[in-house]
């Protein structure tokens, strides 16, 4: 088996005076969508923040493909070809769709620079793009907007994408289509670090999981084990998978 | 590739012209009040310019407020900058000063503003380096250390220049009025601040607009962690804004005290408060908000200064009260923050 592409060892985070994660040990295989579960509070929007640069990590080891990431600010980790989706998807507002994926192309200068087989991929995956090209990104639905941010961080190749609750507010057939669009993603053999509460995603997508609990990792494993398993679900998230369909 | 694609069903929201309709409203409502038509242009006309000069000074720090969040109250230290080295190139450019030439003097105003603006730049990298650096994301500390390099700015001034008032009288080409059809004066200066400010406003607008670059700072203003994550070093970005911002100020100091033929130390000191009110007034970060506060104002002062004098004292904080209450984020919100 291939090294992974991003693992943490004994990550440790601390947002002013709280300490948030308390050791985290996590590997995200290449070419495979890791789930990252559990509970509210749990550390997994602060893990993800951590790999970005955007809080950093107080002690523990970071590595991307063996590359430290200790001393890298943000722009550095995301030139290294990791691309993040956060929770509140960091939407431009103001700027047009067509801004906002210009800008998350930074190979392209402008327009004339996007590659244009890619752009029509994306428009495959997410017709609304193309239909609210020049509208201001702000003034689409909560729907389009996710999809927006999901695609401008596959406007060019990634090697990593973290995915932050990409299902968090959205209708249930909303759903169903970010889940098509993510399952073409994961066709393509992109990796994929995703952040989701929502268990019917997390098992039609997930190939490995990983569980956190008070800022570690509790659990991981295969996400078919975790998802054929109701014992383990109750314990490790309070829930089953199966009351979630 | 075809920047609008096949399909794009939804045409883009039209232009929010309000803004630029109570422009028109505030105009149209000092003319019965001023009564005659020809004072009433003169005042409009020369409000306008007054409003560019402001605008000029104020557009860098709008965009250094919504880049970075900074709130820099220093700024005033770039406009006295530029007017001194307005004083000091010009006073060394005589002959072109002192030629009844409209070319010789454009050239020596424009030596004039190009070293201003250069001065005031490299000044304003230092201010960047020294002072707001150690403070990013703390306003409180921010206002104190930036009001401190305002004073220490103006004393190193001091020491340049001297303490006392210098003359900065207009070259004889631009002094003087200009008759216009309908007995419309328009001084000559200001018609070339009018000129100057246009070509900032459009320069700037094409630069917003229209480059990657633009497109940076527009992003950097609504969400500054999101175009860090998405690869671009917008503190690199930022540095180059404030100096940008601090040239633009110098280049508004020469403007500024070329309009009142005069600089002392205080210059920018005297403006700080009313580029704050222009900045609010327009929306933090919004370049085309802050132009069109900066028109209001500087018409406003003008009906003001002729209709009330005293008024014209805090017609400005008037203006800024109503546009809030119609407005709370400004005439052209850039985004919630």
């Amino acid at each position: 088996m291939s090294a992974p592409l991003i693992e943490l060892r004994g990550v440790h985070t601390r947002i002013g005076d709280y300490r948030i994660l308390h050791g985290v040990d996590l590997a995200v295989p290449r070419g495979a969508v890791t789930m990252l579960l559990g509970r509210n509070g749990a550390g997994k929007t602060t893990t993800l923040r951590t790999i970005m640069g955007l809080w950093r990590a107080a002690a523990g080891e970071l590595r991307f493909d063996g590359v430290s990431l200790a001393a890298l600010d943000t722009p550095a980790i995301a030139r290294l070809g990791i691309a993040y989706v956060p929770e509140n998807m960091g939407i431009f507002a103001t700027l047009t769709v067509r801004e906002n994926l210009l800008l998350a192309a930074r190979g392209a200068r402008t327009l004339d620079e996007l590659d244009t087989a890619r752009l029509e991929w994306l428009f495959g995956l997410f017709p609304a793009l193309r239909k609210f090209w020049l509208y201001p990104a702000g003034k689409l639905s909560g729907g389009q907007k996710q999809m927006l941010a999901i695609a401008r961080a596959m406007i060019e190749p990634r090697r990593l994408l973290l995915i932050d609750e990409p299902s968090k507010g959205l209708a249930p057939a909303i759903v169903l289509k970010l889940i098509e669009a993510l399952r073409e993603l994961k066709r393509a053999d992109a990796t994929v670090l995703l952040v989701e509460q929502n268990f019917a995603m997390a098992r039609a997508l997930g190939d490995h999981v990983a569980v956190m609990d008070d800022g570690r990792v509790v659990h991981r494993g295969a996400m078919a084990e975790l998802a054929a398993d109701e014992a383990l679900q109750r314990r490790l998230l309070g829930l089953s998978l199966g009351a979630h369909q | 590739m075809n920047p609008t694609p096949a399909g794009a069903a939804v045409p883009a929201p039209g232009f929010d012209a309000r803004p630029f309709a109570l422009l028109a409203a505030l105009a149209l409502a000092a003319l019965p009040l001023v009564g005659d038509a020809a004072n009433w242009a003169t005042l409009t006309l020369a409000g306008l310019a007054m409003g560019m000069i402001v605008f000029v000074i104020a557009s860098g720090l709008t965009l250094v407020f919504g880049l970075m969040d900074v709130l820099n109250f220093g700024h005033g230290v770039f406009i006295a900058v530029g007017a001194f080295m307005a004083t000091t190139v010009l006073g060394a450019m005589g002959g072109f000063v002192a030629s009844p030439s409209l070319a010789a003097n454009l050239g020596a105003v424009g030596a004039a503003a190009l070293a201003g603006m250069l001065v005031a730049g490299a000044a304003g990298l230092l201010f960047e380096r020294l002072l707001v650096r150690p403070v990013y994301g703390r306003h409180l500390k921010q206002i104190l250390v930036t009001t401190g390099g305002m004073i220490v700015g103006g004393e190193l001034i001091k020491l340049c220049w001297g303490p006392q008032m210098v003359a900065l009288p207009l070259p004889p080409a631009l002094a003087g009025v200009l008759l216009l059809p309908g007995e419309v004066t328009l001084e000559r200066f200001r018609l070339l601040a009018l000129l100057v400010g246009l070509l900032v406003l459009a320069g700037l607008l094409l630069v917003l607009n229209r480059t990657k670059l633009g497109l940076l700072i527009r992003a950097g203003v609504l969400d500054r962690e999101m175009v860090e994550a998405l690869g671009y070093p917008v503190r690199r970005l930022f540095v180059g804004v404030f100096a940008a911002g601090a040239a633009l100020a110098g280049l508004g100091g020469v403007l500024w005290g070329l309009y009142q033929q005069s600089v002392t130390p205080q210059i920018g000191a005297q403006v700080n408060t009313l580029i704050f009110i222009v900045i609010i007034v327009g929306g933090l970060g919004s370049t085309l908000g802050c132009c069109v506060g900066a028109l209001a104002v500087g018409l406003l002062a003008n009906y003001a200064g002729f209709l009330a004098p005293k008024a014209a004292l805090f017609s400005h904080i008037a203006l800024m009260a109503a546009v809030l209450l119609w407005r709370p984020q400004g005439l052209y919100p850039v985004g919630a923050r």
